[in-house]
């Protein structure tokens, strides 16, 4: 028994000190950890042995040997292993990026088409909501490509596109644009346009806050960003020449071709995308409270300075952790492209460049350190926007 | 006197022009333009230029799409036949919807695939214990639902692994599980996912909520990895990698690797939603619980935990219909889910019309499309049951 006042801390069994209980713990994970790593190492150097697989990324620099359908680079069957990876991640960011801007688009109407107050408006927003979100998005993606895209009619009975494009069951065929010299003043007055639309932003902004005069910031920025380039167009003679498709007996040859894979894949990541977004923007302006709108109105602000200078601003507070969430997915979801047969990373990389080399390890290892660095530069990205319009408290 | 007065009294009322009532009068109606059926209707669909367009072209919009639809999934279908012929447009029948009679014939196929015929009565039980399951645990005024538990996590488990593959010294030949198809895939892929994911999920919240670095750093690692990279990497992975990093005598079946992937992906999301939970429960209750002398794990199983996943339960289910909708990707590394049977059947000479395959996939979204919607109506319920218990 202690007397009073003395203060020796009590002598406990070195069994119950919480931190000796935890440093054991801790060391018991991490051997445990190293035991299983050593052992799926060892166990994988037997295997590939035994079956003969080579490791290491010599494969890299292999020709590949085989064709993908759709190439934003140059690529043909004498090219290598880690071209044709090149080219799958580009198709992968190609789909994910349309994907993205479209399902935005897409989400936003049909997220404030569910708050309208005509019933019937929002109950379609609501349904379609309901319905997309409650189906496997690979149902959708078999839907789009087998039973809507693959029964068009055949080559012979393409359907005409005026303005010379062609949609059948090989896909859609459109003219191509191929500039001609003089195209280059169009993109230089373009250039020009930018840089004058933002000059004038950052001026109007200037004499906002000092005179408090507006000005017409959206009129200016289209007439200059759109209409120059427009009008030098057309001084210099239109330099572009269409390459029309020409249809012959069995293929079509010439213009712009879009994979009638790829045009499913976009169509069912954008609707199924959309569904969500929609309900990430609903959440979004539903957590603004009415008083800020009513304060609005009540300071004189008409509707639609409202809602773009009060309520959005808020409301995209709210909306853009969901939307970056979504975003990625949509993303990560392109891989469901080796479904349909897009030439998608998964689908040229994990799937035929795989079966080629056998080299499983560092095959997945590679797909999967793509998707966790677009993962990672997104969500670094996002965290520090979000932290940038992040409310500011005291 | 009296006579005067009350003839004077008589001669001011004679002559007094104005009425004063001298109780309320009820409110008028309101005007019948403003109320009731046409009110309503010029309120919420015709109230501005704008509105009047947007429901013209609402009623454009589904007039075009659900006549259609009923049509060709009801009055147009054919019910029944034997093969093709019965869904071929002919003379007296010149339009043609889906061709239920092609669902029908294969309905057995969708459900268990190759399962042999004579043990399909296996099936049959474990989808019976399955439900059982669900309603005892999902019925909150269910008697004794920490028995159902017991029963849902640990007994069903066990019992359907032996029922289904077999065990061959209790008369029950095995069955290998590359005969297994269709529904059954599907359910089993799902049960295995949600059976799993929850221990493992929970484990991975604490160990990421934990004081000790190495085993919070080791959770982190493993939560944001698999949630970093697509479920179908995570499916490649398991069935390409997983048998180079066991001894081959081991060589995991086909169904096995997949469900590895499954449970591995779904525990990741779901120790995100766990954790969701227990940052929600507030610190006097860790403090409290460690007051009054309770270990670690007897402060969460009987303080933390039971409260945490109690508000998670909305969470949880949704994850769960993520999870159910994603079973589908298992088809891609070549197991006969119910997805793939459908797409299998489609393209079967026997019923080649051009409607089979909307016919299947129709099916297939009718299936997948009660499953989903029952799964979040019944988070919302909960959602609305458990808000009320913190309003004041």
């Amino acid at each position: 028994m202690s007397a009073v006042g003395d203060h020796r801390p009590p002598r406990v069994s070195p069994l119950n000190d919480p931190r000796v209980r935890s440093i054991a713990y801790q060391v018991l994970l991490c051997v445990v950890i190293l035991f299983l790593v050593w052992g799926a190492v060892d166990n994988a150097i037997d295997n590939l042995a035994k079956a003969r697989i080579a490791s290491g990324f010599g494969f890299w620099n292999a020709t590949a040997g085989f064709d993908i359908s759709q190439t934003l680079i140059e690529y043909s069957t004498v090219s290598t292993y880690g071209r044709a990876f090149w080219v799958g991640l580009l198709n992968t960011l190609l789909v994910a990026a349309l994907g993205i801007v479209f399902a935005t688009v897409l989400g936003f109407l049909i997220g404030i088409m569910r708050l309208s107050r005509n019933l019937l408006v929002s109950r379609l927003a609501a349904g379609y909501v309901e319905i997309v979100r409650n189906l496997p998005l690979l149902l959708q993606l078999l839907f789009w490509y087998n039973a809507v895209l693959k029964a068009l009619p055949e080559l012979r009975d393409s359907i005409l596109i005026p303005g010379g494009g062609f949609l059948n069951n090989r896909g859609l065929f459109l003219p191509q644009p191929v500039a001609e010299p003089g195209f280059g003043a169009v993109l230089a007055a373009f250039a020009v346009g930018i840089a004058g639309a933002l000059a004038f932003r950052i001026w109007a902004r200037r004499r906002q806050e000092r005179t408090g005069e507006q000005a017409p910031v959206l009129a200016v920025a289209l007439a200059l960003i759109v209409g120059l380039p427009l009008v030098v167009f057309l001084v210099a003679g239109a330099p572009v020449e269409f390459v029309y498709p020409d249809r012959g007996r069995f293929n079509i040859r010439g213009g712009i071709e879009v994979l009638p894979e790829f045009v499913a894949l976009l169509f069912g990541l954008v609707i199924y995308t959309a569904a969500f977004i929609a309900e990430a923007v609903r959440a979004g302006i539903m957590a603004v409270s009415h008083g800020q709108t009513e304060a609005a109105y009540s300071l004189g602000l008409r509707p639609g300075p409202t809602l773009r200078l009060v309520v959005i601003p808020q409301a995209m507070r709210v909306i853009i952790p969901p939307l970056t969430n979504q975003y990625l997915n949509l993303t990560k979801n392109s891989t469901l492209a080796v479904a349909i047969g897009y030439p998608d990373l998964v689908q040229v990389f994990t799937g035929t460049v795989l079966n080629q080399t056998g080299q499983a390890v560092e095959v997945v290892a590679v797909t999967m350190a793509v998707y966790l660095t677009i993962s990672l530069v997104t969500s670094l990205f996002m965290n520090w926007y979000n932290a940038r319009i992040a409310l500011v408290e005291r | 006197m009296d006579a005067t007065d009350t003839m004077a009294v008589e001669a001011r009322r004679a002559t007094q022009i104005a009425f004063v009532r001298s109780a309320t009068q009820d409110p008028l109606p309101p005007p019948l333009s403003q109320s009731g059926a046409i009110g309503w209707v010029r309120e919420h669909l015709f109230s501005t230029p704008l509105n009047i367009a947007l429901t013209l072209v609402s009623v454009g919009l589904i007039a075009w799409l659900v006549p259609p639809l009923i049509n060709y999934m009801i009055f147009d279908a054919v019910w029944s036949g034997e093969d093709r012929e019965a869904c071929l447009v002919t003379v007296e029948r010149p339009v043609v919807g889906a061709c239920w009679a092609f669902v029908r014939e294969r309905l057995a196929y969708f459900t268990y695939g190759f399962y042999p015929i004579g043990e399909r009565w296996r099936v049959d039980i474990f989808f019976a214990m399955l439900v059982i399951g669900i309603v005892w645990l999902a019925w909150l005024r269910a008697p004794r639902r920490d028995i159902g538990a017991v029963y849902f996590f640990v007994v069903m488990p066990v019992v359907s692994y032996i029922l289904l593959l077999g065990w061959p010294a209790i008369g029950l030949y095995k069955v290998e599980t590359s005969f297994w198809g269709g529904l059954l895939v599907t359910v089993v892929v799902a049960a295995v996912g949600i059976v799993v994911s929850l221990p493992i999920g929970i484990l991975l919240a604490l160990g990421r909520r934990s004081q000790m670095p190495a085993v919070r750093l080791f959770s982190v690692i493993v939560i944001e990895f698999v949630r970093g990279v697509p479920l179908i990497t995570v499916l490649f992975m398991a069935s390409v990698m997983l048998p180079l990093f066991v001894p081959d005598t081991w060589s995991p079946d086909k169904l096995l690797r997949a469900l590895v992937g499954v449970a591995l992906f779904t525990s990741a999301y779901m120790a995100e939603v766990v954790r969701a939970g227990l940052q929600a429960i507030p610190k006097g209750q860790y403090e409290g619980a460690m007051a009054v002398g309770l270990s670690y794990w007897q402060m969460m199983r009987l303080i933390i935990l039971p409260q945490a996943l109690r508000i998670t339960i909305p969470n949880i289910v949704n994850s769960y219909i993520a999870l159910f909708k994603d079973t589908t990707l298992v088809f891609i590394v070549g197991i006969f889910d119910f997805l793939r049977t459908i797409e299998a059947a489609r393209i079967d000479p026997k019923w080649a019309t051009p409607t089979t395959s909307t016919t299947g996939y129709a099916f297939a979204a009718v299936f997948y499309f009660i499953c989903c919607y029952l799964m979040s109506r019944y988070a919302r319920n909960m959602e609305a049951r458990l808000a009320t218990g913190h309003k004041r």
